[in-house]
């Protein structure tokens, strides 16, 4: 399998950056930026890591299941992460959680049926001064209300409209 | 190689002060001064894993609780093993492995000799201060023989080690994490029906200590106190491993080397520990039969008998021919009384078997040197390993772990020289293709390495026939280091066969006899033979018999393509339902243990001494412990201690030290090319072996 040539000249550039022999070390960088093509840990991606990286399939697999970033079912074009962790959960981050979930009828981990949002509670995302905080793809937004939150969803619905 | 005194240090186990070599663990030097610390994941041979924190104990000095599995002695160290502290500790442990096992006790497999329950009986509290509903994962099908249950699994990672390390497949892993942690096979599917792609061996169902990972031959059969169990040697390959067989009611119902007490320490591959199946196969024979134009007819034992007997003393009166082939599985006693038979009883040397290695060449070659013949143990304990023209890991699996154990526990240098990839490939210290015919030149490119090592152990398949065995000797030589030799064979009981003196030259002990008889390829192409009589082989399974007349006795388990040539066929006892001895393929005697009786059946051994006394001749009693004795007396190198055979060890036999004027037909050696999933008759007739997916396998794909 084949990625797009950015992230080839990356990969080979990555496999570059270890010591020899231990090119292992890239299984997770390469499974999380391929992950952002494929969109999701397909077991043709953990075969094509494997071989990459010199391991066997059964080892990146260990990889996968044991970091809650790899994913190992398609999520939606715009996935939302939710933090409830303890300084998001003081200021509402709880609240804004169920309110995600009732703004998109989703549950956790779950995808609507036009595939464009996913749903995920998260813990700490490192940004508590800016609680409570969200994550949507790469893209953190702090400080966010029911309010902010649905104006955010709706704008992004309204670019795929 | 000079051995430095090892340091040793003195410490405090509960109150005992022992010695103990420095760097060991104290687990350990625990266990070696009589102490128990208990510990799941902890196992003697693998890596270090302290994942289970069962064997917390207390230090003196340390601040809080030591894990004893991989804390080494250290000089002064006191240490406590039963402190309060250190019980409520275990409690703990115990109870947190409790947490989402489902105590199924009365229907696990394990129940009964478990580790988990045993521990929790002997140091676990009563009660659990859970009560929260315990998770519940599905039970899957990982292949015919491997179940996994993942909620009574306590992640010890015995089974990942054990695939890993010792058996150099690797076919288990973790996946997930934390709570919801499971054991993975090595196939992983995105719609969760997961399955394995491995050597079957069930080494992590052994291993497992709770029921985690069960047998898809033994789960639900039995309570394992119901059975009786029978330690008895394996009938497949020629590795000689240790079985030991779980009966009830006179059915095998599973396979194990539950006290570790063979040559073969915890190895078994899959033929030993699921292979024993064929012995009730719907197609084993339970009558003789007897041809009646192109069909076969039941007829009695007493008929049989008198027919095969009236024959036999009808031919030998008219100074007729005879031919007799002997059997790769068949007892040492039934090999000597076959030959015996045939030579005094019947007046013909046209005796043998189907050779699988050129063994007679190279005692042949040797001639001069004392144990130059390996053990099992020897492939172990050897500083370097050299396998010439076999797939070790295939075809000699124990001999294959031996070698991967060597490798992990003291850096053993192996080298190959093979036709195709092995997995040897991945732990060898240099590894040489060869084609069949190239192996002794490609040795050559080996030199300069293996002169520099300390001592050598050479494993030989059947490509290295004939001359080739005296110039592999001649290289081994010219590299001036202590070298011992294992002549790979196929079967059980191969090199019991050469040594019993089934083969037309040498007679048993390889005394050259006066007149040499027939090989087995001549026999099958003389055309003028009046009788032959085939003993546990299938030489027609791809060849036919040139003598149309001949009239044919065969004893088999099957009816195989011999057995359908033949005028009466009489149902043989397999290894697993008579007593006797084998001898392995570094000429390891030991003792096989009758475990079933499968009705209609009868021991060759007791065939042949009835054929004899309806023919009113005498060669000998056909009771296996006279016919051992008489081995004992009279074959060179067979006058092995009795108290270890008799206790279930093996013997090594001194073999002859050289002078075999041996006729050797370097063609008619060969290999029938058995793979972990095949076993010539008997494997044919094993469920288990053609059930799995990897089955029949192939050599040299690098496995």
């Amino acid at each position: 399998m084949t990625f797009s040539p950015e992230l080839e000249t990356k990969f080979a550039k990555m496999l570059q950056s270890y010591p020899p022999g231990r090119e292992r070390s890239a299984v997770v960088p390469m499974l999380i930026y391929a992950q952002d093509e494929t969109g999701y840990v397909t077991d043709e991606l953990v075969e094509e890591v494997a071989r990459r990286c010199g391991v066997t399939s059964l080892q990146v697999h260990e990889v996968v299941g044991y970091y809650s970033m790899l994913y190992r079912k398609p999520r939606g074009k715009y996935h939302v992460q939710v933090c409830t962790n303890i300084s998001c959960l003081l200021v509402g981050g709880e609240e804004l959680y169920h309110h995600a979930e009732k703004k998109l009828g989703i549950g956790n981990k779950q995808v609507t049926a036009d595939g464009l949002f996913s749903l995920e509670e998260v813990e700490c995302m490192g940004a508590c001064s800016w609680a409570p905080a969200i994550e949507i793809n790469y893209d953190f937004h702090h400080a966010v209300t029911p309010e902010k939150f649905d104006a955010l969803i709706d704008a992004l619905q309204k670019k795929h409209s | 190689m000079t051995t430095t005194a090892v340091e040793t240090v003195t410490l405090t186990i509960d109150g005992k002060t022992i010695q103990s070599p420095k760097g060991t663990l104290l687990i350990e030097a625990a266990r070696k001064a009589g102490i128990e610390i208990p510990a799941f994941c902890y196992y003697e041979g693998y890596s270090l894993q302290a994942a289970c924190r069962m064997c917390l104990v207390e230090v003196e000095k340390a601040p809080k609780l030591q894990v004893g599995c991989t804390l080494p002695v250290a000089e002064g160290m006191i240490v406590h093993t039963d402190s309060p502290q250190v019980q409520k500790a275990r409690k703990g442990t115990l109870e947190f492995l409790l947490t989402n096992h489902p105590l199924d006790c009365p229907v696990c497999d394990k129940g009964g000799e478990c580790e988990l329950q045993d521990m929790v009986f002997r140091y676990g509290a009563g009660e659990s201060r859970f009560t929260e509903m315990k998770l519940h994962i599905d039970e899957q099908q990982w292949s015919p023989v491997v179940f996994y249950d993942a909620p009574r699994c306590i992640l010890c990672y015995r089974c990942i080690r054990v695939c890993d390390e010792g058996m150099g497949v690797g076919a288990l892993g973790l996946g997930n994490r934390g709570a919801s942690a499971v054991i993975l096979p090595n196939k992983v599917t995105g719609d969760n029906q997961h399955y394995l792609s491995c050597d079957e061996c069930g080494a992590c169902i052994d291993i497992c200590p709770v029921g985690a990972l069960t047998s898809g031959i033994y789960r639900y059969q039995t309570r394992p106190w119901e059975m009786n169990h029978v330690g008895t040697i394996c009938t497949h390959c020629s590795n000689g491993c240790k079985t030991t067989l779980g009966v009830r009611n006179g059915r095998i119902i599973r396979g194990n080397n539950r006290d570790h007490s063979g040559i073969n320490g915890e190895f078994l591959c899959i033929k030993g520990r699921y292979a024993f199946d064929f012995v009730e196969h719907p197609e084993r024979l339970q009558s003789p039969l007897k041809r009646v134009g192109d069909r076969f007819e039941e007829i009695p034992w007493s008929e049989a008998i008198e027919t095969v007997a009236a024959r036999f003393s009808e031919v030998k009166a008219a100074g007729g021919k005879f031919g007799v082939i002997g059997s790769n599985r068949t007892t040492n006693e039934e090999n000597y009384y076959l030959q015996k038979f045939a030579r005094q009883g019947l007046g013909t040397s046209n005796i043998d078997h189907q050779r699988t290695g050129d063994l007679t060449t190279l005692l042949d070659a040797l001639q001069g040197r004392g144990g130059a013949l390996a053990t099992v143990a020897d492939v172990y304990h050897a500083k370097a390993v050299l396998i010439v023209g076999s797939d070790l890991s295939q075809q000699h699996p124990l001999l294959a772990f031996q070698a991967r154990a060597g490798v992990r526990h003291h850096d053993t240098r192996v080298y190959t020289v093979t036709p195709g990839p092995v997995r040897e490939d991945k732990y060898s210290a240099r590894g040489v293709i060869a084609q069949p015919g190239g192996e002794i030149a490609a040795l050559e490119g080996l030199r300069e390495d293996l002169a520099k090592e300390p001592e050598l152990v050479i494993l030989f398949g059947d490509a290295i026939r004939g001359d080739a065995v005296r110039a592999l000797v001649r290289f081994a030589d010219s590299l001036s280091i202590p070298v011992k030799y294992v002549c790979l064979l196929d079967y059980a009981n191969s090199r019991g066969a050469v040594d019993m003196g089934l083969t037309p030259d040498l007679g048993p002990g390889y005394h050259p006899v006066d007149r040499p008889g027939l090989t087995l390829d001549q026999m099958l192409k003389a055309s003028d033979l009046d009788v032959l009589w085939i003993v546990g082989a299938n030489p027609l399974r791809n060849r036919a018999l040139a003598g149309e007349n001949t009239f044919v006795v065969v004893q088999d388990l099957f009816l195989t393509e011999t057995a359908r040539r033949a005028d009466i066929v009489l149902p043989a006892a397999s290894a697993y339902e008579k007593n006797g001895t084998l001898t392995n393929v570094c000429g390891e005697v030991q003792r096989v243990t009758q475990a079933a009786k499968v009705m209609g059946t009868k021991p060759d051994l007791e065939i042949f001494g009835l054929i004899a006394r309806e023919m009113k001749i005498n060669v000998g009693i056909w009771q296996w412990q006279k016919m051992f004795e008489e081995i004992r007396k009279t074959v060179r190198g067979y006058n092995v201690p009795l108290p270890v055979v008799a206790t279930g060890g093996a013997a090594q036999t001194n073999p002859v030290n050289g002078r075999v004027p041996s006729l050797i037909r370097p063609e008619e050696i060969r290999s029938a090319g058995d793979t972990l999933f095949t076993s010539g008759t008997t494997g044919r007739y094993s469920n288990v072996l053609n059930a799995v997916l990897e089955s029949p396998g192939r050599l040299y794909s690098g496995k």
